[in-house]
């Protein structure tokens, strides 16, 4: 059985179609992202399975139960973290957690085993006021208190927006260990290089998916070849690249641009064409999942 | 159980930590008990009279002595020229002049009718309404008095006049249980929708809805604690009340607190469902006002709901504080018992029940 069961569901605010038809399944114990950028739609999905909204058209179960019909099951097996910081901020870390333990009638003592790995690193902080933490810090009270009530489902809504480098490598890794204990997780980010953590990802876009696979299946996809090029002047670059022949894209990517070539394409010959830029360079690189992102998002 | 205990305990913790509710709780009922009523007074005091005296004579003298003894009436001028005292009274020295007619005392010796006339500025309207009357009582009194001293047959008063309940017509005592009402309303009826809406705002509510707990036990966990902080500022506010004021209860004190303990439940089930509808602090603030505005100045706490036009009347029954305001003063005043009140406190325990279940239900977990 799947755990996540999504199928053609829509939901529009006025003429915004925040989620446009929308069918995905997950798996039972599978850590499942959501990439995109901003106003794809991710919240809006989350808010729809977390039973917070009703859809407008379309269906989706978790843990077989429906969200519509049986949303009240429902509401006990699913940990749902906002991307916004939505604990309270006048009560302690200890406070906060005995309070969402008894909201779920379960006790902290019962699923200490699951959540202590994390609220270990914030027991030290038990007495501070969870407004008084750090960025950090308030993404593991907030985790500590989703997973309270052991859920089946866990929903990350963005869950390392704002948190530095290490905290969300660490982040990664305890979701890494909650799925070892057979927690399905979904969770979002606009953060192309934290796909690879995931077991399959779905990119998204202005309300639809663009494409669902696993992080190499994604970057398999691509199949065009792709080079880097450096000059100088980047930025008449970019212009005289995309007029090029045989360019079927080209757009900053870091420090180079990246260029995407077609059937026409003949390196000796690009690389004549662009010997008058200073400092010229031009390498074949391997696609990321920024790059089928880009390419998709053009189709 | 142990849910509800817990959300009970988290209000008045967060109730605890905030730096200034607390206070604001504490504070809030004694500053209204012992500032409000100094202030809040319909009686008129220190009505200034300009007497225009053409006639000149004992009688006209005993007038003015008299008017100068009142203790609501002060003399400011005597002169012997209207426009002089129309002078007065356009400066604002005056409020009221007395014209005493030439031959006044003759005329009235014999039964003629010369007549006194009297011209109030009504501009104040409360002080040149109740200032005439307490001015034509003393001019009343006066003449009285003179023709008692003409026929020995002594002085026959003609009106005699007893305020029962409040017997010295103190509007102190009219008016402290209506400040009562309105610490309920704006302690009672603000705080709870602030609380929910405080929660919409910091985005706790979200969490709350995304767990299995009953929107009936949420609701309730919103009510208990501001239910219990009413019967806390009473408290404060009768024991003011009757240190300060001398004023106890006449009837029952358990009435009261029967009373009060339907009216909070009224005013904060309606503060919850507005509450409901409001997404921001702001927008749940100028609502409250609106209803505020309407039951303080509607329900009879300031000016009497029988002295309003008909059709106001009828939408007076329609506002929660009209009921309690008439067990309050009832009680406080006249000691009524609960048998002669009953329909007041059946209408009050409606309400409470409507505004309610309507809170309950508005409050949607899901949109």
């Amino acid at each position: 059985m799947n755990a996540i069961e999504v199928r053609k569901i829509s939901k529009s605010y006025g003429k915004l179609k925040a989620v446009n038809e929308v069918s995905l399944e997950v798996q039972e114990g599978e850590l499942f992202g959501l990439i995109g950028p901003d106003g794809a739609g991710k919240t809006t999905l989350f808010r729809l399975l977390a039973t917070l909204i009703a859809p407008d058209s379309g269906s989706a179960s978790l843990a077989g139960y429906d969200i519509v019909k049986e949303y009240h099951a429902i509401r006990s097996c699913v940990g749902y973290m906002p991307g916004r910081f939505s604990l309270y901020p006048d009560l302690t870390v200890e406070e906060n957690l005995n309070f969402f333990a008894a909201l779920f009638n379960v006790t902290v003592e019962e699923s200490y085993d699951l959540v202590a790995p994390i609220y270990k690193q914030i027991e030290p902080f038990r007495e501070r006021r969870a407004g008084k933490l750090s960025g950090g810090m308030k993404q593991k009270l907030a985790l500590s208190c989703a997973l309270i009530h052991r859920p089946k489902v866990l929903f990350l809504d963005e869950p390392t927006t704002g948190v530095d480098a290490v905290s969300r490598k660490e982040f990664w890794d305890m979701l890494q260990r909650l799925k070892e204990k057979g927690i399905t997780i979904l969770v979002s980010t606009p953060y192309m290089d934290e796909a690879s953590r995931c077991d399959r990802i779905a990119l998204c876009n202005e309300g639809r998916i663009l494409g669902i696979d696993t992080p190499t299946g994604i970057v398999n996809g691509f199949r065009s070849p792709l080079y880097g090029i450096k000059a100088k002047n980047m930025f008449a670059l970019l212009e005289e690249a995309r007029k090029a022949r045989g360019v079927e894209d080209c757009y900053p990517f870091g420090e180079s641009h990246h260029l995407v070539a077609d059937s026409e394409f003949n390196l000796d010959n690009f690389k004549k064409d662009f010997d008058g830029f200073e400092g010229f360079f031009i390498e074949p690189v391997e696609p990321t999942i920024e790059d089928m992102f880009i390419k998709l998002m053009k189709q | 159980m142990r849910t509800f205990s817990v959300l009970i305990r988290k209000e008045f913790l967060q109730l605890k930590r905030n730096p200034f509710m607390p206070k604001l709780i504490i504070m809030f009922p004694i500053m209204i008990m012992l500032i409000m009523p100094l202030i809040m007074t319909m009686d008129v005091r220190n009505v200034n009279v300009a007497v225009v005296d053409l006639d000149n004579s004992t009688a006209s003298r005993r007038i003015a002595s008299h008017i100068d003894a009142s203790e609501y009436l002060s003399l400011a001028a005597v002169t012997a020229e209207y426009s002089e005292a129309m002078n007065a009274l356009e400066e604002g020295d005056a409020d009221i002049i007395v014209q005493i007619p030439s031959d006044f005392e003759r005329e009235t010796a014999i039964g003629g009718n010369k007549r006194i006339s009297i011209t109030a500025n009504a501009v104040n309207a409360t002080k040149g309404g109740l200032g005439m009357q307490y001015l034509v009582q003393t001019i009343a009194r006066a003449l009285a008095e003179i023709k008692g001293e003409r026929s020995p047959a002594g002085i026959t008063e003609l009106v005699t006049v007893k305020n029962s309940y409040n017997p010295t017509l103190n509007y102190r005592h009219y008016m402290i249980p209506a400040l009562m009402i309105m610490l309920f309303i704006l302690v009672c009826g603000f705080l709870p929708a602030l609380s929910i809406v405080g929660e919409k705002e910091n985005g706790s509510i979200e969490q709350i809805n995304v767990t299995p707990l009953s929107r009936f036990t949420f609701t309730l966990s919103k009510l208990v604690p501001y239910w219990l902080i009413g019967m806390f500022v009473l408290t404060v506010a009768m024991t003011v009340a009757w240190l300060v004021y001398g004023l106890a209860p006449a009837g029952s004190v358990g009435l009261i607190y029967f009373g009060a303990a339907l009216f909070i439940l009224v005013i904060s089930g309606f503060s919850l469902m507005i509450a409901n509808f409001s997404d921001t602090l702001q927008q749940t603030m100028f609502v409250m006002f609106f209803f505020i505005m309407m039951f303080m100045l509607m329900s009879g706490l300031l000016t009497p709901v029988d002295s309003m036009p008909d059709w106001a009347q009828k939408i007076t029954y329609f506002l929660p504080p009209r009921y309690f305001i008439d067990i309050l003063r009832s009680v406080y005043l006249k000691g009524t018992t609960l048998a002669d009140m009953w329909q007041n406190f059946t209408a009050l325990g409606v309400f409470a029940a409507i505004f309610n279940v309507l809170a309950t239900v508005t409050y949607k977990k899901q949109k």
